[in-house]
Parts: structure tokens; sequence; C-alpha cells
């Protein structure tokens, strides 16, 4: 089963909880985690497992082959992206802008833009205990995290057929990365903070998630802080709650040195036990 | 004119809470910008009126007319994407896996493949509560083209400080390293970085300086609950000094911050003195020594 841990607003502790609810769920399940955030992928610090394997992520893209090219232009005309453009007596490309849609390369009359791959990141897979653990890291200066989303999902997909939980650490936001990250997922936990921008940005999450038509619940993380209407709003739209984690800064603090939390807070411990128990009586559902 | 950037890598660093703080301090002496168009918070704390309002289209997502549509099945042959499938027996793009890349249009042979530009979000031209002029907007949800956005929210705020005769414009910008940042930090004067002592901000407080190294950009960074982990403050004040990146402020962990959130203010205008000095002195610093 494919659990994705979302949230609209960044900072809510998506990575907390994706961390030690992985860790936690080792005891009674086989767990891999996957953290898809490529843009800043955050789990491994607290993961800190054994390397077991990498491997380089490539997009593909157009090469210029000056000696058949004609100049005619039409690869510049069906690009919707400006990644390729003739410039005088040149045909240039620009790798960040381009989408990989192959038109371009198979159009050409001369076949003088054959696609070569270009790496864009890297997946790195680490076990520590029981707990495999995935992370997938976008290069500094590629701006597309959905092509190393899909793979690293592949990755898992490959790998882990008969794993019971495969816990998604989703990008923030509402926009492609996100999409990416959950859309084939059978549930989703959207983690926020009862604070305005807390709710404003769960509401997001929400409606994203409802167009997706993915059944999906809330954790309230930092209990205690700003005010009651994330409370009132779930009530109001029938959301189901699965747990409130309480403000504490001593929670903040273990975050800040990279540690798991749950064993030394056992409230936390409390929150991922319920958790637990949903996904578990959940699974049984999904996999029969 | 000048831009200053606000950025922090990883989300809930404090980010739209401080650039709020600084747009109520500087008040109709800049443009404000949100360029955080995914998941957009500031007009929660800046209260705009929304005064003008306009669609944004961008990209192109394919659409099959059905009734010219032979089913030759050469579309979903070079579509990369998945986004074609036939259910049915009809061929149906699904809107959301289209990248709009034109490819299945150009070669149907019936021509029954439109390109559509879809409306991907709004912008709007505000006053704030406090008076300023801001720009902002609302990206749809699952939308592309998020950079684009983020360009348009940018010319704006750009053509507005020119025609009002303001110095700055202050943006909000998004977290992460990808398209949007990139693209709030075109044309950038000087970036302010926010992060805060945690393993987590310190991994992508490197990650954006890497890319405005890139980019060749000044910038000076704020600590925001540097009290919660001294010693990983200290490590990032030791990156901050290898990288020749000023810091221009360490703030102390504050709930404070949560409460004036939920009465849509700022720190500054909440009773907190010592947050409130440290917040003014940190735009003085900005405004008068960096940019």
């Amino acid at each position: 089963m494919k659990i994705s841990i979302a949230s609209g607003k960044g900072g809510t502790g998506k990575t907390t909880l994706s961390t030690n609810l992985s860790a936690y769920l080792t005891e009674k399940s086989t767990v891999v985690l996957a953290d898809l955030d490529v843009e800043e992928p955050n789990s491994g610090l607290f993961i800190q497992g054994k390397l077991v394997n990498t491997e380089d992520k490539y997009k593909m893209i157009p090469e210029w082959k000056e000696e058949a090219c004609t100049l005619c232009g039409l690869c510049q005309e069906v690009c919707n992206f400006n990644a390729v453009i003739r410039l005088g007596t040149q045909i240039m490309v620009f790798p960040q802008l381009c989408h990989s849609c192959y038109a371009c390369s198979e159009l050409c009359q001369s076949s003088s833009l054959p696609m070569i791959s270009q790496k864009i990141g890297q997946i790195s897979h680490y076990k520590r205990g029981k707990l495999d653990f995935v992370e997938s890291r976008l290069d500094v200066g590629e701006e597309q995290a959905v092509p190393l989303i899909s793979q690293t999902i592949k990755y898992i997909d490959q790998h882990f057929s008969q794993t019971r939980f495969k816990i998604f650490d989703a990008p923030p936001g509402t926009s492609c990365p996100v999409i990416e990250a959950t859309k084939d997922s059978d549930f989703i936990i959207l983690v926020t903070e009862p604070t305005p921008f807390g709710l404003h940005d769960l509401k997001l999450a929400v409606e994203t998630m409802r167009s997706l038509n993915k059944a999906f619940a809330v954790v309230i993380n930092r209990y205690g802080i700003g005010n009651d209407e994330v409370l009132e709003y779930c009530q109001n739209e029938k959301i189901r709650l699965l747990a409130k984690i309480p403000n504490s800064r001593r929670i903040a603090e273990l975050y800040s040195r990279g540690e798991l939390v749950f064993n030394q807070i056992p409230e936390m411990a409390q929150a991922l036990k319920d958790i637990e128990d949903y996904l578990l009586k959940l699974s049984a559902k999904v996999l029969s | 004119m000048k831009e200053i950037v606000v950025i922090s890598g990883k989300g809930g660093t404090g980010k739209t809470s401080i650039t709020a703080a600084f747009a109520v301090l500087a008040g109709s002496d800049i443009v404000l910008a949100d360029c955080d168009v995914d998941a957009a918070d500031m007009h929660l704390l800046m209260k705009p009126d929304f005064a003008q309002k306009e669609t944004f289209y961008s990209g192109e997502t394919a659409r099959i007319i059905q009734n010219n549509c032979t089913s030759c099945g050469k579309c979903l042959e070079v579509c990369r994407f998945n986004a074609i499938s036939i259910i049915h027996d009809q061929y149906i793009v699904n809107p959301l896996s289209c990248e709009g890349c034109g490819y299945c249009a150009r070669v149907c042979p019936t021509e029954t493949i439109v390109n559509e530009i879809p409306k991907i979000g709004e912008w709007y031209i505000s006053k704030t509560r406090t008076q300023g002029t801001m720009v902002h907007a609302k990206l749809n949800i699952g939308a592309d083209n998020s950079g684009k956005l983020v360009a348009k929210v940018k010319n704006e705020a750009r053509q507005i400080t020119e025609n009002l005769g303001k110095e700055i414009i202050l943006i909000d910008g998004s977290p992460g390293i990808g398209c949007p940042v990139v693209s709030s930090l075109s044309g950038a004067s000087f970036v302010v970085l926010v992060t805060e002592p945690t393993v987590s901000g310190l991994h992508d407080l490197i990650r954006v300086c890497q890319l405005i190294k890139n980019f060749n950009l000044p910038a000076g960074c704020m600590i925001n609950k540097s009290d919660i982990n001294p010693q990983k403050s200290k490590e990032i004040m030791a990156f901050l000094n290898e990288n020749n990146i000023p810091l221009i402020t360490e703030l102390p962990y504050n709930e404070q911050f949560s409460a004036a959130m939920t009465m849509g203010k700022t720190i500054v205008e909440i009773e907190d003195k010592q947050l409130s000095e440290l917040i003014a002195k940190a735009w003085n610093t900005i405004t008068n020594k960096y940019v």
C-alpha cells in the first residue's frame, strides 16, 4: 500500500512524520520510505542508514549534430518550451527547458537532433535496521522535479512489490511535483499546523486530493499553538483527524539535531500508534 | 530599482512572516510581490484588497475532438507522458498528465487534436492594510508553469514600482530550488536567506546557496529560532563565513510569531519589543548596507 505524506505549507512536519512513522511501523510491518521532496530531500538526515545502492537518473534531451542539418528551423517551430532555438547557422539546445517530448528529434528530416541522456539527479537506497529508505535528490541547477519523482516511484515499484507500507515524503505545495508524487498513492496523510497559514494551505491540499479522487486524512502537528480553526474545518468538512502531535520545544530540539523523536516523546509514540492502527485496518482492505 | 528576494530552501522557517514584517515596516516606500504562488500565504497577514484581478493563461493542453478522430493511434504512439488513453474505444487526453508539448496534434492526420491554453491561475494588484502596493497571485491546483506566473508577478511589480517612482521591490520567494525559485531569483539585487538551526535548515541552506552562487547573486542570511540548537547555529555561521555570506541577524525561538499570525498581524505589530527591534534593525541593515 502506498501512503503519501503531504502538506500544502512547507515546514509543518511532513518529514518528522514520515521518518518517525516509517521507523515505528517497521516493528510490525515491512516498510520502505521514499523521500520524493527531491528539491530539498531531508528524510535521510533522520534515517542515516547504510548505503546499499545508488543510481544516477537521467532525462533525455536532444543534441545537435551539425553535419546533416539543413537549418530548416522545424525543431524551433515544434518546440513548445523554447528549448531549441536556431541562431544564425547554429541550433542551440537549452536542457533546463526541455521536457523530453522527442518532437524535435523525431520530426527532424535530417536526423540531426538525436536524443541523449543527461543526469538530473540521483537515487540512493539505504537500510536502517528493518527499514528500507530511498532518497531521491535533484541536482542543483535542474529545475524540473517531475521526471526524477516518476523515476523514483518506478524504482520503488520494481524493488518493493511485496512491501506492506510504501511511505512517500511528498514535496510541499499543490503544483505538478505534488501531483506526480501522490497520483498513484492509495492513501494520503495531510500534515498541517493549527495556524492561519496552516489552515489556508490545508484547504488547498484538500482541494488537490479531492480533485485527484484520493482518500485522505489529516494530522495536526504543533497542536496547542494558534487556534481551533483547523479542528473546526476538519469537523465541518467531515475529514478524518488521524492524530494530534503536541507543540513541544523538546520535539523541535530533537528534530534540530536530526533525531527520531518517538522513543523519547510518549505523546508522539501514541500519535504514531493511532495512525498505525488505522493504516493496518486500511491495508487489510486495500490488499484484500 | 532594487529587488530584494527572500527565500529559504526549507519551508516553515518563517520566511513569509519575516517578509510581511519588513513590508509593514516599509509601508508605502516599497512594492511587495508575493512570488510564493503555490500555496501563497502573504495575503493572510497583509489583507490586500484584490482591487485589480487578471486571469493568467499559460502553456498548452491537448484535447481530442471526438467526431473527427479515426482512432489511428498516432497520438498515443508519440506521447511520452502517458497522457493519452483509450477509454470505451475513444482516445482521451488526461489534462493532469499532458505536458503541452503539442507533438500529438502535430502528427494527427485528421487535425483533430486542438491545443488549448489553460487558465493556470490569477494575479492581483492590491492595496494592503498598511497602504502599500502588493502584487500577488494564486496558482490553480496541480498547475504546471508556476515559474511563468512568478515571472508575471515580478514583471507587473517592476512596472508598478517604476510608475510609482519607488526604489524597492520586496519579494517573497518560494521554497525549494526548482523553476519557481529560479524564476523569483532572476533580476534580484540582493537575496535574503531565512534559515533555522536544524539539520534540515542547514542542508537546504547549502543547496540554495549553491543555486545563488550559480547566478552570482549577493546574499545575506537570517537565522530564525537560533536558540533552539546553538551548536547548529554555530555550524550555519561557519558555513556563511566560508562562503562570504554576511549574517544579518539571529532571531530567538518565539511563539509570538504564531500568536501574531493568528491575529492576522505581523510580529512587529504586537507587544514583543525584542523581536520587533531585531527585525527593524535587520531591515535597516538590508536596505542601507546591502542594497
